[in-house]
């Protein structure tokens, strides 16, 4: 089988089973919905309760899931082969804690308020991802030429307990009814309410997966060191760079969609290995559909496991991926 | 066709000169060792040469173009590099390694199509792999593993290679294996290189022209049979060593013989 041939049908393969799970788990919950009657137009919208049920209470929900999950699960793949290091994830590298901050500052000081339909909140997680994502970006660029992923690596994870401190500091600071809230975001919630955090969170998504679109090849290179890449034709600081920033764009837009819901970012790009090898032209596209399908099954669990109580999908992922990262790490070492 | 023009590089600012004020010239056709002691500067050296670090001063011409005017893509068309060790992140197999030297010939979002899988064959082929094509990179012997790594370069098709140190990790059977694959692809396909060693004999056998460099400066350069000299083995390691002419083979060979003061 040709290499194109094997690229096309993987990930075909793969986008049906996203495409499968992202129609049925409407259908799923509290009340039974018939697929082909939501999607009956012979009946009018008014009667139609099963389309109304799947289109304005569920679909949302699930939408901003495969969202979620495939933005944190490509990320995760394009920063674990940048910096060499199968255990990074979306997360390493601090631009979730910056995003989470930003969305606690903005609950504690009660700046909930719309902006052309969208929430204060997760414009002000998105804004505090940029600005975690500039620092790390500035002192990884200061050292040496290009970029350092050592210090990239470094300064991350000192960011992300820095900023950790921030945030419990500002829990501590808030109210009850608003810590309370401050706690819900950090366990990652993706019942978006409507379409509308989705359409402004689509346009940074786009982007990122644009640029992630020219990585792959390059991606493969890279994993074999930065002077075997360079030698074979990668221009690897650009590389670099725009492999960081698209992770990045990606990880803040997807937190402040969802918040920091963990764990997708690692688990997924090591699943879709395992099923597909390291060729990023297969892994990268597989990663993301298989982020967006598991994360939508991650969150359909969450809300009917303990019906009519609603859990939030941070602990599904989490019970799921603690469990396999430590197998991980144990299997590596 | 590959040349240094007085370069020199240093790592940090400020730091020491770790190649200072070298010229070299690879004429097309050319097999050329590079012999020094460690931090002797050749590992630096290959990599300007390759373009994979600019000099601090100097230039390095590919043909009459200033390498640095060159992209990335062009110079690795025709310049390809076997590195000391390769040391993988992520697991892929021979055959996918070796069809990354395709990168330089490839647009961004083109697959490797059948012209590409067949130099891709030929290139383990010409280097005694071709067997170990769908293997787990990770799980082959150093030797395999070099020479799936210089198969790879080859696939890169281009006309000069530079290996750093290629034969260093492996035992005596493979280094033959290696330095054979290496001179018949010289004398056969034409293809100009420049090996950097630590083992003498290897480049006896192979490079009809050796560079000495010595703390980051050429302590002499010429045909081997001039340059490899007990004066300039002295010299370049501070050994004292028997330099002769080995019968069967007619090229020389170096004994070392004892440490001598500096």
């Amino acid at each position: 089988m040709s290499i194109r041939r094997r690229i096309v049908t993987i990930v075909s393969l793969f986008a049906l089973g996203a495409i499968a799970v992202v129609l049925w788990a409407p259908t799923v919950g509290s009340t039974s919905i018939s697929l082909s009657r939501a999607f009956d137009t012979s009946i009018p919208w008014e009667e139609n309760v099963d389309a109304q049920i799947f289109f304005v209470a569920r679909l949302p929900r699930v939408l901003s899931g495969a969202i979620v999950g495939a933005a944190l699960a490509a990320a995760g793949v394009v920063l674990q082969a940048m910096l060499r290091n199968p255990l990074a994830t979306p997360f390493t590298l601090g631009v979730s804690s910056g995003g989470a901050l930003g969305a606690m500052l903005a609950i504690a000081l009660g700046l909930d308020v719309g902006i052309v339909g969208v929430s204060s909140i997760p414009i002000a997680s998105f804004a505090g991802s940029l600005v975690a994502m500039g620092i790390v970006y500035w002192l990884a660029s200061s050292q040496k030429r290009g970029l350092s992923t050592n210090v990239l690596l470094l300064a991350g994870v000192t960011l992300n307990s820095f900023f950790s401190a921030l945030i419990l500091f500002v829990q501590y600071m808030a109210d009850f009814t608003q810590s309370f809230r401050t706690v819900r975001w950090l366990m990652g919630d993706l019942d978006v309410g409507s379409y509308s955090p989705i359409i402004a969170a689509i346009p940074f998504i786009v982007a990122a997966f644009a640029v992630f679109a020219i990585l792959p090849r390059t991606l493969n290179l890279l994993t074999l060191g930065e002077d075997v890449a360079a030698a074979r034709g990668v221009e690897v600081v650009r590389a670099q760079r725009l492999a960081f920033l698209s992770a990045s764009l990606a990880t803040g837009a997807a937190v402040s969609l969802g918040g920091p819901i963990g764990f997708i970012g690692i688990v997924v790009p090591h699943l879709v290995r395992l099923m597909v090898g390291s060729d990023h032209r297969v892994v990268l596209p597989a990663a993301a559909l298989f982020g967006a399908a598991f994360t939508v099954l991650c969150d359909l669990t969450a809300r009917t496991i303990m019906a009519p109580l609603e859990l939030p999908v941070g602990i599904i992922t989490a019970l799921i991926g603690g469990p396999f990262f430590l197998w991980l790490l144990v299997k590596k070492s | 066709m590959l040349s240094a023009d007085h370069v020199s590089f240093r790592y940090a600012p400020g730091g020491p000169l770790v190649v200072d004020d070298v010229s070299v010239h690879l004429a097309q056709g050319a097999l050329v060792g590079i012999l020094g002691p460690n931090g002797s500067g050749k590992t630096t050296l290959l990599r300007l040469l390759s373009g994979t670090r600019k000099p601090s001063a100097g230039q390095v011409f590919l043909g009459d173009q200033p390498l640095a005017r060159l992209s990335r893509r062009e110079v690795a068309r025709r310049i390809a590099v076997v590195p000391q060790e390769t040391e993988l992140a992520f697991e892929y197999s021979a055959i996918e390694i070796v069809l990354m030297g395709r990168h330089p010939h490839l647009g961004v979002f083109t697959v490797e199509g059948p012209e590409d899988l067949r130099i891709a064959r030929e290139a383990l082929a010409s280097t005694g792999t071709d067997h170990l094509a769908e293997r787990p990179f990770h799980e082959l012997s150093g030797g395999e593993k070099q020479r799936v790594v210089i198969a790879a370069a080859l696939a890169q098709s281009a006309a000069l290679l530079l290996l750093d140190e290629p034969t260093a990790s492996l035992d005596l059977g493979y280094q033959l294996e290696v330095s054979t694959l290496l001179q018949r692809l010289n004398q056969d396909h034409g293809v100009t290189m420049a090996i950097s060693t630590h083992d003498l004999n290897l480049a006896a056998s192979i490079c009809r022209q050796l560079i000495l460099m010595r703390d980051g400066r050429v302590l002499a350069a010429g045909p081997t049979d001039e340059v490899l000299t007990p004066e300039n083995v002295r010299l370049l390691y501070d050994v004292e060593a028997d330099v002769q002419i080995h019968g069967d083979t007619g090229h020389l060979t170096v004994v070392p013989v004892r440490r001598v003061p500096r």
